[in-house]
């Protein structure tokens, strides 16, 4: 478990009384704002990178967090490597995850897991694209889902909540499939290697 | 109240929405173009114009009409609009106008990284710049509120960070802070009063900017942006401008070592990188509150202005008199972000470190112009390119464009070398362009071209995949269809170059007829006269959407009556 898991409930209270922690920065010294979580996901355009953080950031609104997300659109589309950041707390700041503060990594595509690594503070999680394997996938373009799923296990977010943004982000035709991807990764996450 | 996770282009929608605004209009063009299109989904009525200048004229007129106006672009897109701009300043406005410009430090996806406040000062507008989505939306009535006070268009800039970083934003909420929002909403502005019923009145010495009203409109102009600029240090303004004390408590007896004026996302990284430091945060960026920073820079050992890009502020600040810090200049270049902002606050000018290179964006696989590209990398050709996803034709395997420098250029830039190399040079020049920007700024370069023919003739390839592709499939004249994607007038582009008295005009599918479009290039290459050839294949990404917008205009055309405006002229092939 990450070390900056936020506060537990009185964070996922909803409503107002989580939003007036303005003033419980760490006062200099510590690089991370307290109680926020870090999420980095990569991969390349088209493999569902924006769709996983949309799905995480929509999840973390949903549990009462404060949450913002940043990624750049344009050129990436194109085939290129994309990130999306997600973070949520109490109060976030800056929308961007400072580089090598990131708690968690989620990364879709093998060829970007070095690329994408340095974005990992020490100590932070990597949920690789081999977690999942592609042969045990309901459907290959559930890699995404199945990842949130995996990274489920981590977060102070519960897995139902994740798993009604997964639907409220999806046709419903698509929603069996994911769901079992999502569990699959959950599953599989039990049993990963966190180093 | 309900938390709705939204981007800043979203939010801005929804506040334009919320605030009556009565026409959008713009030019798509990342990171702006998802503003208009939200505004359509949410009901407004939004429209894309062929270029920023022509969106502009367009919401002048509304706002002359006494309607409540929104003008969307891109940085660059402000330099196509700067005309009327300028002197949209002079005539002032009756309903708001606000007009956004979407800036790209770091140039994420764009071709400079100019910074458009800038233009502020140059035009002599006010400029309100939000740092987040809740900012977004709740500025935004501020902006209507200014726009309609003193009669002024309103600039309104947004980063990419703030156009498509998703934040939680509370609607018609005055105090977001209660409700879950930002911070910065503590002081949002009130919601301004119902929007106006559009109307006309005369007022031709105030609109009819011959130099005998100018001057005149001038000395208004200024004498309104001295008002606006002490209202800027007033208590009203402080929804835009105001100290957020930071963590030590600012302005309860301690006194802080270190303050920090902001603007924008810059707030936010500076917040995050000195939890403790008070932070001046200022959200009307010009006429800037040079009392504020007065004061504020009196209240603290030292003061360290943050802000990307350009040093704006510093610069102004410092030409007041006011002593502070900026930051060194080699954060002039990129985006910040907390890493950055700690290394600024620390004087840090050490190298930083390189992030690891990804894999670069390239032509879709299935691109229908992979065939166009080889065949001028073949030829070694000498390509005058342009902005669009057919940019990427400059990238490995191809490495086919020599010239890409602004909208519509590559035909003037093809001329111009047509016009002075050696003929077996001039031979192998070619101007590439798409639809979208044929029709933005190419009509021009193409009058010019029959103007003023060089000697060895000219080609102009126009690659017509249908779509605005870059930006994300964006209608424009050439479809034939609105923003909305429903039926309209539908400019011919081959009908424009026979028009304007281009001699060779040729229409190919080069995707299925690879080795007749090599035949045809070398023949027109060849032939010292001028021509145009349209290399037409639907996006690949766009193609299932166009044949589903194409089946909807047919419908839609069978029920309208046969004399509805858009039926007349329907495309001619």
């Amino acid at each position: 478990m990450s070390d900056r898991g936020a506060g537990g409930d009185d964070h996922v209270a909803g409503g107002d009384d989580h939003v007036a922690g303005g003033d419980d920065h760490v006062a200099g010294g510590d690089d991370h704002v307290a109680g926020v979580t870090n999420v980095v996901l990569a991969g390349l355009g088209g493999q569902g990178v924006i769709k996983a953080s949309d799905i995480l950031a929509d999840a973390a609104l949903r549990a009462g967090f404060d949450v913002k997300k940043a990624e750049v659109h344009g050129m990436s589309q194109r085939g290129g490597s994309v990130t999306s950041d997600v973070r949520f707390g109490a109060r976030v700041l800056s929308p961007m995850v400072p580089r090598g503060e990131a708690d968690f990594l989620v990364v879709l595509a093998a060829s970007e897991v070095e690329v994408a690594r340095p974005l990992l503070r020490p100590g932070g999680v990597l949920l690789p694209p081999d977690l999942v394997p592609e042969s045990a996938l309901p459907n290959k373009r559930s890699l995404n889902v199945a990842l949130l799923g995996a990274l489920s296990e981590y977060l102070d977010i519960p897995a139902e909540t994740l798993l009604a943004a997964v639907r409220a982000a999806l046709p419903e035709r698509l929603h069996a499939v994911n769901e079992r991807a999502f569990e699959l990764g959950r599953s599989l996450a039990a049993d990963h290697d966190v180093a | 109240m309900d938390r709705q996770l939204l981007s800043g282009d979203e939010a801005v929608a929804l506040a334009a929405l919320h605030a009556g605004v009565a026409l959008g209009t713009g030019y798509p063009g990342t990171p702006s173009t998802e503003i208009l299109e939200r505004f359509s989904e949410l009901g407004g009525r939004a429209q894309w114009a062929p270029n920023e200048k022509v969106a502009l004229e367009v919401g002048l007129g509304a706002a002359f009409g006494n309607a409540r106006t929104l003008v969307t672009m891109k940085h660059v897109g402000l330099n196509v609009a700067a005309d009327p701009l300028f002197t949209s300043a002079y005539t002032g406005v009756n309903g708001a106008l606000i007009v956004v410009t979407a800036d790209d430090p770091g140039m994420s996806s764009s071709q400079n990284e100019q910074d458009n406040r800038r233009y502020a000062v140059a035009a002599a507008l006010p400029m309100i710049e939000p740092a987040d989505s809740q900012e977004a939306y709740d500025f935004f009535f501020a902006a209507v509120e200014m726009s309609e006070r003193w009669n002024i268009p309103v600039l309104y800039r947004m980063t990419t960070r703030v156009c498509h970083s998703k934040s939680v934003v509370v609607a018609g909420s005055t105090d977001g802070r209660a409700a879950g929002g930002g911070a910065a909403s503590a002081h949002a502005p009130r919601t301004p009063q119902g929007a106006p019923a559009p109307h006309f009145e005369h007022d031709i010495s105030g609109r009819v900017m011959i130099p005998a009203n100018a001057r005149p409109a001038h000395r208004r102009l200024r004498a309104k942006l001295a008002e606006i600029a002490a209202w800027g240090e007033s208590d009203e303004a402080a929804a835009l401008n105001h100290v957020e004390p930071g963590s030590g408590g600012h302005g309860t007896g301690t006194r802080h070592s270190l303050g920090i004026i902001a603007s924008g996302v810059s707030c936010l990284h500076a917040a995050e990188a000195a939890p403790g430091a008070p932070i001046l945060k200022i959200g009307l960026v010009n006429p800037l509150p040079v009392g504020r920073a007065r004061a504020f820079a009196a209240s603290v050992d030292r003061v360290v202005v943050v802000e990307e890009g350009d040093p704006v502020i510093a610069d102004s600040l410092r030409a007041v008199g006011i002593a502070l810090e900026s930051k060194p200049e080699m954060y002039r270049f990129g985006e910040l972000d907390v890493a950055r902002v700690r290394r600024i606050l620390a004087g840090d000018t050490s190298p930083e470190p390189v992030p690891a290179r990804g894999k670069p964006p390239e032509l879709c696989p299935a691109c229908p112009y992979h065939t166009v590209y080889g065949t001028l990398r073949k030829h070694d050709c000498i390509v005058a390119g342009d902005i669009g996803c057919y940019t990427l034709g400059v990238l490995p395997p191809y490495q086919a464009m020599d010239t890409c420098v602004a909208m519509g250029a590559s035909i003037g830039v093809g001329l111009g070398l047509r016009h002075v190399l050696p003929p077996d040079e001039a031979r192998r020049v070619v101007s590439v362009i798409g639809d979208s920007t044929f029709v933005h700024s190419g009509i021009s370069g193409l009058v010019e071209m029959a103007y003023n023919p060089p000697a060895t003739g000219h080609v102009v390839l126009i690659l017509d995949n249908g779509t605005t592709a870059m930006t994300g499939q964006q209608e424009h004249a050439g479809t034939g269809r609105t923003l909305d994607h429903l039926p309209t007038n539908k400019l011919s582009i081959e009908d424009v170059a026979r028009a304007v008295g281009i001699g060779s005009v040729t229409v190919i599918d080069p995707y299925a007829d690879p080795e007749g479009f090599e035949r045809l290039l070398l023949e027109r290459l060849a032939a010292p006269e001028l021509s145009v050839i349209v290399a037409r294949r639907p996006c690949v990404l766009a193609a299932a959407d166009i044949r589903k917008w194409e089946q909807q205009a047919a419908d839609f055309r069978a029920q309208a009556a046969p004399q509805a405006a858009f039926d007349l002229p329907l495309e001619a092939q």
